[in-house]
């Protein structure tokens, strides 16, 4: 019964998501250079880019398939895979890198047991690492979503990210 | 009244300072005090924050955290009193110090750029406008023709604070004499070179200045729209922009007929992806157009034809930003300040092992000397100086003998690294100069866009190499090898991503060529970074045979009798360093 309910749930959302798409495609229809803005809302609507949602892009902007992959695949933004609800980005800048910023890496690869690129089985966590954030002069830096943490110690990382639930 | 500002740029904001600023409005309200609180954007000493200002009495408070609000309400703000530990101490003397003038980090600054980041609220047009915002606009349009425009940006100096350096006015000019009834103006807000942040301080703290500099460039060159393009990884940037342009609308410092001039702009701002060769002009019109960030070759320049095949201007944020400031005051002002060809300040972006981090802005010319060890106060933690990382992938490593260089567009070039955006890493002696060549390489080669075979292939045959090197697997005849790839990529690489990707190598093969015969020669690590070459050995004199480092070695390679020395099989160890951490009788080396 529950599990039921909860499907329904879900297609309601899912639903609802496809509305949401569809409001956004009728409001850069006639822009030109709407191809990058589209795909950034949509993947805020769907937290990453299913293909189905990339073809219906495609449709309604009346952009072959294959640019749009090009596109997708060209920016470091853009995920064709699910993400984690918290998406973790280690900062490998250059300021970083002289303070620390690997250890970082590596001490969250361990805590997370997955690998950079990689989201937890659970759908928690996605790791990243990134060329820089700008926040260098609190480095070693890494961003929990749009939150950013500094000054980074191998043991202030496990409580930063028990944090997040 | 007593005015507070606080710094909300993203630094400070990391380490707490909506918490301390949300603390202090309840602390006014419940206590009934009256004080003006100010959320400013970054003062640029961002090691220290969150840094909080309190007015007219000129106190400068850092790292304040929430539970010192009510201490500097009841002290402070109620008695007069100053609340010594939240001052700044001087490394040196360890003497506090109450005005931040003072410090050796702003005392030899002029801050001509970042003159309004701390002291407004960035959220707030009228804070702006009472600093004259808005003035040399009105200037322009009221009182000079397009011409005149370009004429005194061409003989202020100004040039790109981006990359090479081009002259402003000059680029200007070009677009100008571009005919078509449509053009655009373009800032590349696309910050990313690794160890810089000026341009998201600069919008994060005045954005209106980077508004108000466009608006002067588009009136100058004849265009009517244009895009601020900002990176992915700002959000706070691009929500203090939104607001600034939204309130310029409202007051019609954009849109139609500003101040009743007949000219008309209009601003939008397009969010990056994240793809750092964006940065580069051709590809960051190709990606405003939501295609691929490619380059292309050049000519035609985007002042022909850019952005929809249309007469483009392109500078970056910092470059906008000095606009007003030139009109307001006048070329002649402006160009006393600063060289010969390099005329007036530039931000730069202090970080690594230096102790003092942050964004410096300095006259250009001054010694990069003056801005490591004076405004920095030296190496962190009694350290030797190595070598400073100047102008990111682009840039290049510069030694101790070239301190003394004054800070230029022209001598850097001379000395093989460039300004570009003004990122300064300082490196000591623990840090590996193959090992930071290895690094830039890395960043230029995932970040090359591949459309080239000189970047594409080039870079990757040089980061094999490096790889090779920090593996102690180099031979000699790859140092030559190195040197050649360098400058055939230099020379015919197809954008500046490319051109300057060999940069960090060549630099560090001209001035640490040893550390990269030590690597291939002798297999060692000088200053003890790559992993490969490291070896931990224990010292039979020093062990106590306590087995903390047995009991935590992953790979069980440590053996030996409790209360005798220990022994590390080397064919196990995986070079953790776990031992060498755990050790509590300093009896392990790495060497």
């Amino acid at each position: 019964m529950s599990k039921c309910l909860g499907s329904s749930q879900e297609l309601e959302q899912h639903k609802e998501k496809d509305l949401q798409l569809e409001e956004l495609l009728a409001k850069y229809r006639e822009q030109k250079g709407a191809l990058i803005p589209v795909l950034q809302q949509a993947q805020e609507i769907y937290g990453y880019l299913p293909e189905n949602v990339l073809r219906r892009i495609g449709q309604a902007l009346n952009i072959p398939i294959s640019k749009i992959y090009g596109v997708v695949t060209f920016y470091a933004q853009f995920h064709l895979k699910p993400r984690g609800k918290y998406v973790i980005r280690v900062c490998q800048g250059t300021a970083c890198h002289v303070r620390g910023g690997s250890t970082v890496l590596k001490e969250i690869q361990n805590l997370l047991q997955i690998k950079a690129g990689e989201t937890t089985p659970d759908l928690k966590f996605t790791l990243e690492s990134v060329a820089c954030l700008g926040a260098c002069g609190l480095a070693p830096v890494m961003m929990v979503n749009d939150d950013t943490h500094g000054r980074l110690t191998k043991e202030a990382i496990a409580k930063i990210l028990a944090q997040y639930k | 009244m007593t005015k507070i500002y606080i710094c909300a740029g993203t630094g400070c904001t990391s380490s707490g300072s909506r918490k301390v600023a949300n603390r202090l409005r309840s602390e006014l309200a419940s206590k009934d005090v009256k004080a003006e609180i100010c959320v400013t954007g970054c003062h640029g000493f961002c090691e220290q924050g969150p840094i909080v200002i309190i007015e007219p009495a000129d106190i400068f408070y850092c790292r304040v955290q929430e539970e010192d609000v009510e201490e500097i309400v009841d002290r402070t703000l109620l008695k007069g009193e100053i609340v010594e530990k939240l001052l700044y101490k001087d490394p040196l003397t360890q003497e506090p110090i109450k005005n931040y003038r003072d410090i050796s980090f702003y005392k030899l600054q002029h801050r001509v750029v970042l003159g309004n980041c701390g002291h407004i609220d960035p959220e707030d047009i009228d804070d702006y406008l009472q600093k004259e915002g808005y003035a040399g606009l009105k200037k322009a349009l009221t009182t000079m023709t397009r011409e005149e425009v370009i004429a005194e940006v061409k003989k202020s100096g100004l040039r790109g604070r981006g990359g090479a350096g081009f002259p402003t006015g000059l680029k200007w000019e070009f677009a100008y004499k571009s005919p078509g009834p449509k053009k655009y103006v373009v800032c590349n807000a696309d910050e990313g070179d690794p160890g810089a942040f000026m341009d998201r301080s600069i919008l994060e703290g005045d954005p209106h200045a980077v508004i108000e500099g466009m608006a002067i460039a588009a009136y100058a060159i004849g265009a009517d729209e244009g895009y601020i393009y900002v990176r992915a990884e700002y959000p706070l940037a691009t929500e203090r922009l939104r607001i600034a342009i939204s309130q310029a609308e409202d007051k019609g410092y954009l849109g139609e007929n500003i101040f009743g001039s007949g000219f008309n702009f209009t601003l939008h701002i397009k969010a990056g992806a994240g793809a750092f060769v964006c940065g580069e002009e051709t590809a960051l019109l190709m990606s405003i157009e939501g295609n691929r960030g490619m380059p292309r070759v050049r000519p035609p320049f985007p002042a022909v034809k850019g952005l929809w095949e249309k007469p483009t201007n392109i500078n970056n944020v910092e470059t906008y930003a000095n606009v007003p400031v030139i009109l307001r005051k006048g070329a002649d002002w402006y160009s006393s300040i600063g060289t010969e060809k390099s005329k007036g300040t530039k931000v730069f972006a202090l970080t690594g092992k230096v102790k003092n981090t942050g964004l410096a802005e300095v006259p250009m010319g001054i010694t990069m000397r003056q801005i490591i060890f004076d405004i920095g106060e030296g190496i962190q933690n009694n350290k030797q100086f190595k070598a400073v990382q100047i102008g990111g992938p682009s840039g290049g490593c510069l030694p101790a003998e070239l301190l003394d260089l004054p800070v230029d567009y022209d001598s850097l070039v001379q000395a093989g690294a460039m300004m570009g955006s003004g990122g300064l890493v300082v490196m000591d002696e623990d840090t590996c100069m193959v090992d930071v060549a290895k690094f830039f390489l890395n960043f230029t080669q995932s970040e090359s866009c591949g459309k080239c075979t000189p970047c594409r292939e080039g870079t990757k045959r040089m980061l094999e190499i490096l790889t090779r090197i920090t593996e102690g697997k180099g031979k000699m005849e790859d140092i030559d090898l190195l040197e050649r790839l360098g400058k055939v990529i230099k020379s015919t690489a197809l954008c500046g991503l490319g051109q300057t990707a060999p940069n960090p190598v060549l630099t560090t093969l001209k001035y640490f060529r040893n550390e990269y015969e030590a690597h291939i020669r002798d297999k060692k690590c000088p200053a003890g970074v790559c992993q490969a070459l490291i070896k931990y050995e224990i010292l039979a004199d020093k062990c106590t045979g306590c087995t903390r480092c047995a009991r935590n070695c992953p790979t069980n390679a440590i053996s030996g009798k409790v209360k005798e020395p220990h022994v590390i099989d080397q064919e196990k160890c995986i070079k953790c360093g776990t031992c060498f951490e755990k050790c509590k009788f300093a009896a392990i080396i790495k060497g």
